[in-house]
């Protein structure tokens, strides 16, 4: 067995050292009813090639996004990962170390990681922000119970526009833990809505821009109506390119932004690992959960970085922590700065750029067919748009065209009543003729 | 000397340093450079990607519009690689030497599942594309929780959780659900004084009061203990086993009929699931949830914090409340429950958007084909060996906290032998740094004084065992003979000195800000 490197030998020898005749003798703690002799109904070890064999047939079970068009977005979104991302997190340093808990050897991680927080907050414009979370809808939850922390209210405010499995999540969670979680009704324009419900008990409202349907919103004022009450806002952002184009969080007033950050830098991988981003404004940082990195010096005066502010967390705390958090996505947190890093602010801006044209194309493509309404007016790289026919069967359909349309909104939210909407992206991926060949073929199946 | 909470001191000592007194000029140490910030290299107009131009000319976004500079530098392609590789350096990992965080199972991370989860079929496989093209991504799924229930003897499996504690949620969520289910709602959790953090912690986002149950002497849960605590207020225990202190709980299956009694869960901490693959099934314990850590036991690599997966698996009673979503088996082939109405209405909702880490269970599954039903079981032994093996080369001169029987996967020490010695277990730990090893688990579990918790795991030869405990003989010898510079002042020779941990939380510095406080100039420019 190719993972295990002592031999009958060894194992003979150490057990002699040990003093124990068989290696039952180490399992004598074990209660007899207990312990299974008989091997398990599975198969036996397999060679390299046999395994590769198996994955490989499983794989090609799948249509992979890159195989023709392919228009998938609501909270995922297929981007162009340098070659040189992946191979600088399959060193062994950073893919095989733990978290750096002992800093001395682990300045590699604890610096990425400085530079991590520095890049999200920077790019959500608030202050300071943590080493990640498991992804965006964990991070929004975890957003939304910090809220309470901070306000001491119950009451949360979901927008109608945060993505079906955010809210999913956070209902599941923050509920869990006693909040109130009040969620809006589901709409393209869901934002408009929720000035109105915040109150002096609401601890906090969460709203998504750009939101499930695309829709980008300025929320300065719902910032201000949130503050004007003693509430947080807290914003959602699924597709972290978007920061390159639309203004950020903090310059709209929001107190914690939460984002997932998978677009840049991290492939699809059918919905994981992600990596969650969690910014806030600086006076609230003691209520942050999740691992933080902070620069300190060595015993000779030298720059280091350190974890730190760990009296939140929960291996000092434990049941007053702030989260129960331990692992989070570290090596996604790489992956996303360094493809930060080598993009810049200047090749953010380009790529962000090239997203919103991409998408205007594919708006101004589908609104040109009879019978096809683009629902998003104000959008950076998705758009909804409502059909003439149910959205899950024309995505079917248009399989048989070699076109992955995008995703049928009631998939998100069956209960929603939205069956004839469906969530079209495009990124810097999409060609043109992409584009051409889902407008055709879509024209081509409403005609009929 | 400043102290954490748990009496971990965080500030480096004012001692001496035992040094040669040889500096370079530059400040470098050999080849390990002393690497800049990337926003300390005035990169502010660099780009390390060619992208074609693209106007937003027709753009109707208006005041949406980013005006102000993000302040992002950039780095060309071979600067950015030089960056992040020097930086790889400074890193201690699995691939350079034993590891041997206990709790943590640092094991060997096989390249052949890197190599399966970057196949285009999954790694460019998006979570809401239409089911008929992703049927081979629901197979792995579900062959991936056939081999879990099957080597945990447990009817049912959740997998979307991220992580280990996000499973320890998962499967109190679950517990929760089940009782509000029987219109009995209870308040309390049962917790043992070794468990680790995230246990409290759980509960307590959950909206669980806590209460501690004693340790044995030797160190087991106290059943006398235990059975007093229990009531008709308590949802649940959770207890890991084997235990933080590496050792199997004896008593387990008398702990599940009490827990069972008094009408609670069990909930069971799987960290340590590496000492028992393929020799004991949970479900034969009486367990009703434990999560296991795909990065753990099944290989998936640490990643310097992630990510992880952290499935749960379910007994009967708890498996109809199971979030969302799950793979079932249809007439057009594997489809997912993704919505917790109609025959999912008792699930308790949904852990996080999408499906879980697929991409760790793609690894997971690799390795598990790899060692099958037969290697998974030497997993375990040789697990158990390595760590038995170590306690007995190292009884001689350190002191184990429980001497008596055989411990599991892993050895824990306390800190008497080092009695004396004005060496704390910091400072022996941080003198292993020198030695070229990683330290082991410190001061954790809370319940042995100065603890030391060593686990190996199965993937380490006899040899490097040898060096490892070579090692710290001589490093034990070195601090009973009064040599204690070298341990205050440890580490010498990694990459920085020990760190200021209470500076660092003192005046929390968590972003790089220029030096002048005025944004920097990157698009001054435009």
């Amino acid at each position: 067995m190719r993972y295990l490197p002592l031999t009958p030998d060894d194992r003979a020898q150490m057990l002699g050292v040990i003093g124990a005749a068989t290696i039952d003798d180490l399992f004598a703690d074990v209660p007899a009813a207990a312990r299974k002799s008989e091997t398990f109904d599975l198969p036996n070890h397999a060679g390299e090639l046999e395994v590769e064999r198996e994955l490989a047939g499983l794989a090609a079970l799948n249509r992979a996004a890159g195989a023709g068009p392919f228009f998938c977005g609501a909270g995922a979104y297929r981007h162009h990962v340098p070659a040189t991302v992946d191979h600088i997190i399959q060193r062994s340093e950073f893919l095989t170390s733990y978290t750096p808990y002992q800093p001395e050897i682990a300045q590699g991680t604890l610096q990425v990681l400085f530079e991590f927080q520095t890049q999200v907050a920077a790019l959500t414009g608030l202050d300071v922000a943590n080493a990640s979370m498991y992804d965006g809808s964990t991070a929004c939850a975890e957003a939304v119970m910090m809220a309470r922390r901070v306000t001491r209210r119950k009451k949360a405010i979901l927008s109608g526009g945060l993505h079906p499995h955010y809210a999913a999540t956070t209902q599941t969670i923050a509920h869990a833990e006693g909040m109130d979680i009040v969620r809006q009704t589901v709409a393209i324009d869901a934002e408009a809505a929720v000035v109105e419900a915040i109150d002096a008990e609401t601890a906090c409202v969460v709203v998504q821009t750009p939101n499930v349907f695309g829709v980008a919103t300025d929320v300065t004022a719902i910032a201000e109506a949130a503050h004007a009450a003693g509430a947080l806002l807290i914003v959602v952002t699924t597709e972290a390119v978007s920061y390159g184009l639309l203004k950020s969080p903090g310059e709209m007033g929001a107190d914690i932004a939460v984002a997932e950050g998978q677009s840049i830098g991290n492939a699809l991988n059918f919905g994981g690992p992600y990596i969650g981003l969690f910014a806030c404004r600086e006076k609230l940082v003691r209520q942050m959960p999740g691992r933080l990195c902070g620069e300190t010096v060595d015993a000779d005066g030298r720059r280091g970085f350190v974890l730190t502010l760990s009296t939140r967390e929960q291996h000092i705390r434990r049941e007053k922590a702030t989260s129960n958090i331990c692992t989070n996505s570290g090596l996604c947190a790489l992956a996303f700065t360094i493809h930060l890093t080598l993009l810049g602010e200047v090749g953010l801006r380009q790529l962000a750029a090239i997203n919103h044209a991409k998408a205007r194309r594919l708006a101004q493509a589908l609104g040109a067919i009879e019978g096809v309404e683009v629902l998003t007016k104000r959008f950076f790289n998705e758009i909804a748009v409502r059909l003439p026919v149910d959205a899950t069967a024309m995505v079917d359909g248009l399989l048989d065209d070699g076109v992955v349309a995008g995703v049928p909104f009631s998939r998100l939210d069956p209960a929603a009543g939205l069956d004839d909407v469906l969530l079209c992206a495009a990124t810097e991926m999409t060609l043109d003729e992409d584009i051409d060949a889902f407008a055709q073929a879509l024209a081509r199946r409403i005609g009929r | 000397m400043t102290m954490q909470n748990v009496g971990r001191p965080t500030r480096p000592e004012d001692v001496q340093p035992l040094e040669t007194g040889f500096t370079s000029l530059t400040g470098g140490r050999g080849l390990l450079q002393d690497e800049a910030l990337i926003f300390e290299r005035d990169g502010w107009t660099k780009t390390g990607v060619d992208l074609p131009d693209a106007d937003l000319d027709g753009s109707d976004l208006g005041d949406l519009a980013r005006a102000a500079p993000i302040g992002l530098p950039g780095l060309s392609e071979p600067e950015a690689m030089r960056h992040y590789v020097r930086l790889s350096q400074k890193n201690h990992a699995i691939d350079l030497a034993l590891y041997p965080l206990g709790s943590c199972t640092m094991k060997h991370n096989p390249r052949l599942n890197e190599k399966m989860a970057r196949l285009a079929g999954f790694a460019d496989l998006h979570p809401m594309a239409p089911l008929p093209t992703v049927q081979g991504a629901l197979a792995l799924m579900d062959r991936l929780s056939h081999w879990l229930k099957t080597l945990t003897g447990m009817p049912a499996v959740a997998l979307s959780p991220k992580a280990g504690a996000h499973g320890e949620l998962c499967g109190l969520l679950a517990i929760r659900a089940a009782h509000e289910a029987k219109g009995d709602p209870r308040r309390r959790v049962l917790v043992p004084t070794s468990a680790h953090g995230t246990n409290p912690a759980t509960a307590a986002f959950v909206g669980y009061s806590v209460t501690e149950i004693a340790q044995t002497e030797d160190g087991r849960v106290d059943l006398a203990d235990l059975a007093a605590k229990l009531g008709p207020d308590v949802a649940a225990i959770m207890v890991t086993n084997p235990n933080t202190c590496g050792l199997f709980e004896r008593d387990i299956i008398e702990i599940a009929r009490l827990t069972h009694e008094a009408g609670a869960y069990f909930y069971c901490d799987g960290a340590n699931f590496n000492a028992i693959v393929g020799r004991v099934r949970p479900g034969d314990l009486g367990v009703d949830a434990m999560h296991i850590n795909l990065h753990k036991t099944f290989s998936t690599p640490h990643g310097g914090g992630g990510p992880g997966a952290g499935p749960v698996v379910l007994s009967e009673a708890l498996a109809p409340f199971a979030p969302a979503p799950w793979v079932v088996h249809g007439p057009n082939g594997l489809t997912l429950v993704e919505e917790t109405v109609e025959e999912a209405a008792q699930a308790f909702g949904r852990m996080s958007a999408f499906h879980g880490q697929m991409g760790m269970f793609v690894r997971a599954y690799a390795y598990m084909r790899s060692h099958g039903a037969d290697g998974l079981r030497q997993v375990a032994e040789d697990a158990v060996l390595n760590a038995n093996y170590i306690k007995a080369r190292l009884s001689g001169v350190m002191t184990p906290a429980f001497p008596d029987g055989p411990c599991m996967h892993e050895a824990l020490f306390d800190d008497s032998w080092l009695e004396g010695t004005g060496v704390t277990t910091l400072d022996f730990a941080k003198a292993m740094i020198d030695e070229g090893f990683h330290p082991m688990t410190m001061y954790f579990p809370l319940v042995v004084h100065g603890a030391m918790l060593i686990e190996p795991t199965e993937t380490e030869s006899k040899q490097e065992l040898d060096r490892f405990c070579d090692a710290l003989v001589a490093l034990a010898q070195a601090a009973k003979a009064g040599d204690v510079d070298r341990f205050k002042g440890a580490p010498y020779l990694a990459p920085m000195r020990r760190l200021d941990e209470t500076l660092a939380a003192r005046k929390p510095r968590l972003t790089w800000k220029p030096e002048s406080g005025v944004a920097p100039a990157p698009l001054a420019a435009e």
